[in-house]
């Protein structure tokens, strides 16, 4: 239970000798929790009066804000496109493994399917707060099938479909009711998308461009109509040219919006994308990097680490450390990124006073020693259990 | 007076923080008998408060016992103002130490009744048994805490307009616009500071006292400070250098650097130099808590 009235009385934990991330950098602060949020400890000793009920010895780690995934297809065996009987409870067994890799929120993502898949499937995969049974569930990546064919990628080309005359009305009889939605992945160029970007852009769902060959002024023209996102940058979309950077060039692009910041997920697995692209991206738009798993039901089997021959990218489940980018930036880029690309930077992806207390420790080459999620413990390392 | 000089500011402030150190161990508080300190902020006690969080952090020095009153207050400022003497006490004390937040006494500068806050802060101050020890600090004016040069040196607590001086010298914390800084203050009178009655047979009275000041210590640091030195203490006591009125203070330690000295005679800082062994004394050796104290 989150605030409330309990929250006055709830017991005060102190975090100390750890190093925070506040502010893109990591402080040595204490990090304080009570009632499942980040406390401000000044305010709680002069206002208050009150010390800490318990403190815990972080060992010099650092404490990062849990790690948000918006793009991840299943895993362990568990693909959320298929539409068993009992969706749930794969979708639960996800949610509850990936929080040793410090995932303490994700969007399940279902690839292009048939309608009859979407309307069995999307109903059962409601927005779900995180805890000791699982990494929270922010609501459903919809990746297609409103996306091109040229660049499907692994999509299956059967279920592609198109905007006809009503375009929001075809959205609607595909997917069925957009309750549990919050990112709608699909290509510009597709006649009649813009009245479809704009529809869903007022219903709160996070417009994202991919799979899809659209030039760099009709993706201009979608961020104007509210997309906000770019599905996995230079994987399935036309590559970037220097007389038309396609997708890619949103980036850099000067014709948008005031103030509006386009955010792009990257799969840092060293595989997707050559390290080398994936640093002129993020030395072009830091503020936009949002690292993405884009997990296949096969994560987990086996060893859960991809570890790759490549100096410059060090893997670890789903936190891509980038070398020539800073620690703090690779955290904001899982955590913080991810929050404002949702609109929820406010209580998810910060440390800061009052936001959610859902955080990771982290040892200094990233790896992921214990998770919290409301401030309770819901995931601790062997080495690290007493 | 005691003119306590050491070389340069880390080791006046080092000094500083054993003396603190040593008088509330000396002293054996405990629960029915706190330790009561008067504390100053601004830059120059920051590398004080650094070894009094040393010592804690290492388990010689708990603040349990203690209760604090600064001297002043903005008026005006919202309490978690990055400049606020609030924040300023948390950030450079109160968070590393083990006090308890009830026992942490600071000015309210945006209660309803300014006057009224004021009373009541020298109330707690009498409840309290009066100050053990003051830990003050001189504006380049002379002044000790905000009674600027004119300040009765009979004061009490209460609300002060700042002077000139004090506003640009403040300017730098906010971004160096004069609009920003603000220009009133509460702080504790030359008299609250002062306030020096009859002194008790035993140096440390263990049942409750008349409202008194035992010991005043002030730090002064830093060659723009020099000129307030020299007035302070080689020429009269005058309200224009309130810091002066510690002349009439019968335990007063001046704990400067060798650049705070720079306005007075050879003769007098030759005289306090040659003093050091016996200043040392109360220093050295240095109290633990873990020595059974």
């Amino acid at each position: 239970m989150r605030g409330g009235q309990g929250a006055v009385e709830a017991r005060v934990l102190q975090f100390t000798n750890c190093r925070i991330l506040r502010g893109g950098k990591l402080l040595r602060e204490d990090l304080w929790v009570r009632g499942g949020r980040i406390l401000d400890p000044e305010k709680l000793f002069f206002e208050e009066r009150r010390v800490a009920d318990e403190r815990r010895d972080c060992g010099g780690r650092i404490l990062a804000p849990g790690f948000i995934d918006v793009q991840i297809n299943g895993g362990f065996g568990v693909d959320f496109s298929q539409a068993t009987e009992d969706v749930g409870s794969g979708v639960a067994l996800v949610a509850r493994r990936i929080l040793s890799h410090g995932v303490t929120s994700f969007c399940p993502t279902l690839v292009t399917s048939p309608p009859e898949v979407y309307h069995k499937v999307v109903p059962q995969i409601p927005v779900k707060s995180g805890g000791p049974h699982g990494a929270g569930v922010l609501g459903l990546h919809l990746e297609g099938p409103f996306i091109s064919r040229e660049k499907r990628g692994a999509h299956p080309e059967a279920h592609l479909r198109s905007f006809e005359a009503n375009a929001f009305q075809d959205l609607l009889a595909t997917y069925g009711p957009l309750d549990n939605v919050r990112i709608v992945t699909l290509a510009p160029e597709l006649g009649h998308s813009h009245e479809v970007i704009r529809e869903l852009t007022t219903r709160g769902i996070c417009v994202s461009l991919g799979h899809s060959v659209a030039d760099l002024r009709a993706a201009e023209d979608a961020v104007w109509s509210g997309a906000t996102f770019i599905t996995h940058l230079f994987n399935a979309m036309l590559p970037f040219h220097h007389r038309d950077p396609g997708i890619v060039g949103l980036l850099t692009s000067d014709r948008l919006p005031a103030g509006r910041c386009i955010f792009y997920g990257m799969i840092a697995d060293g595989t997707h994308t050559n390290p080398a692209a994936l640093r002129i991206a993020h030395r072009a738009h830091p503020q936009g990097l949002v690292l993405v798993t884009d997990a296949i039901p096969a994560l987990g089997l086996g060893n859960g680490r991809h570890t790759l021959g490549q100096q410059e990218v060090e893997v670890d489940g789903l936190t891509a450390y980038v070398a020539g980018c800073s620690v703090e930036s690779a955290l904001e880029a899982a955590s913080l990124h991810p929050a404002q690309l949702l609109g929820l930077e406010k209580s998810k992806g910060t440390l800061d006073f009052g936001a959610d207390a859902d955080f990771v420790v982290l040892d200094d080459s990233l790896h992921v020693q214990a998770t919290y999620i409301s401030g309770e413990l819901v995931w601790q390392a062997e080495a690290a259990r007493q | 007076m005691r003119l306590v000089i050491l070389d340069n500011y880390d080791l006046a402030s080092e000094w500083a923080a054993k003396y603190i150190c040593n008088r509330i161990i000396q002293f054996k508080p405990g629960q029915d008998r706190y330790f009561t300190l008067g504390l100053p902020t601004g830059s120059t006690p920051l590398g004080c408060y650094k070894k009094l969080i040393e010592y804690h952090k290492n388990g010689h020095l708990s603040f349990k016992y203690v209760k604090t009153f600064n001297m002043d207050e903005y008026v005006g400022l919202p309490r978690n103002h990055p400049e606020s003497y609030h924040s300023y006490m948390w950030n450079n004390f109160f968070k590393h130490i083990d006090i308890d937040p009830n026992n942490a006494h600071i000015l309210d500068g945006n209660a309803a009744d300014l006057q009224a806050e004021c009373d009541a802060f020298e109330k707690k101050i009498k409840e309290a048994g009066g100050i053990d020890l003051f830990v003050g600090g001189i504006g380049p004016d002379g002044h000790i805490a905000f009674n600027e040069p004119g300040s009765s040196l009979v004061s009490r607590t209460r609300l002060k307009t700042l002077a000139m001086d004090t506003i640009l010298a403040n300017a730098k914390y906010f971004d160096g616009d004069l609009s920003k800084v603000p220009t009133m203050a509460l702080t504790v009178g030359v008299g609250t500071v002062m306030d020096a009655r009859e002194l008790p047979a035993a140096f440390f009275p263990l049942n409750s006292t008349p409202f008194i000041t035992l010991m005043v210590m002030i730090l002064i640091t830093g060659a723009h400070k020099a000129f307030a030195l020299y007035k302070a203490i080689e020429e009269g006591v005058n309200h224009m250098w309130t810091v002066s009125a510690f002349q009439q203070h019968p335990r007063t330690i001046f704990v400067c650097d060798e650049d705070a000295t720079l306005e007075l005679r050879v003769k007098t800082v030759k005289y306090f130099k040659g003093l050091m062994h016996v200043h040392n004394k109360l220093v050295d050796p240095l109290f633990s808590m873990k020595d059974g104290n």
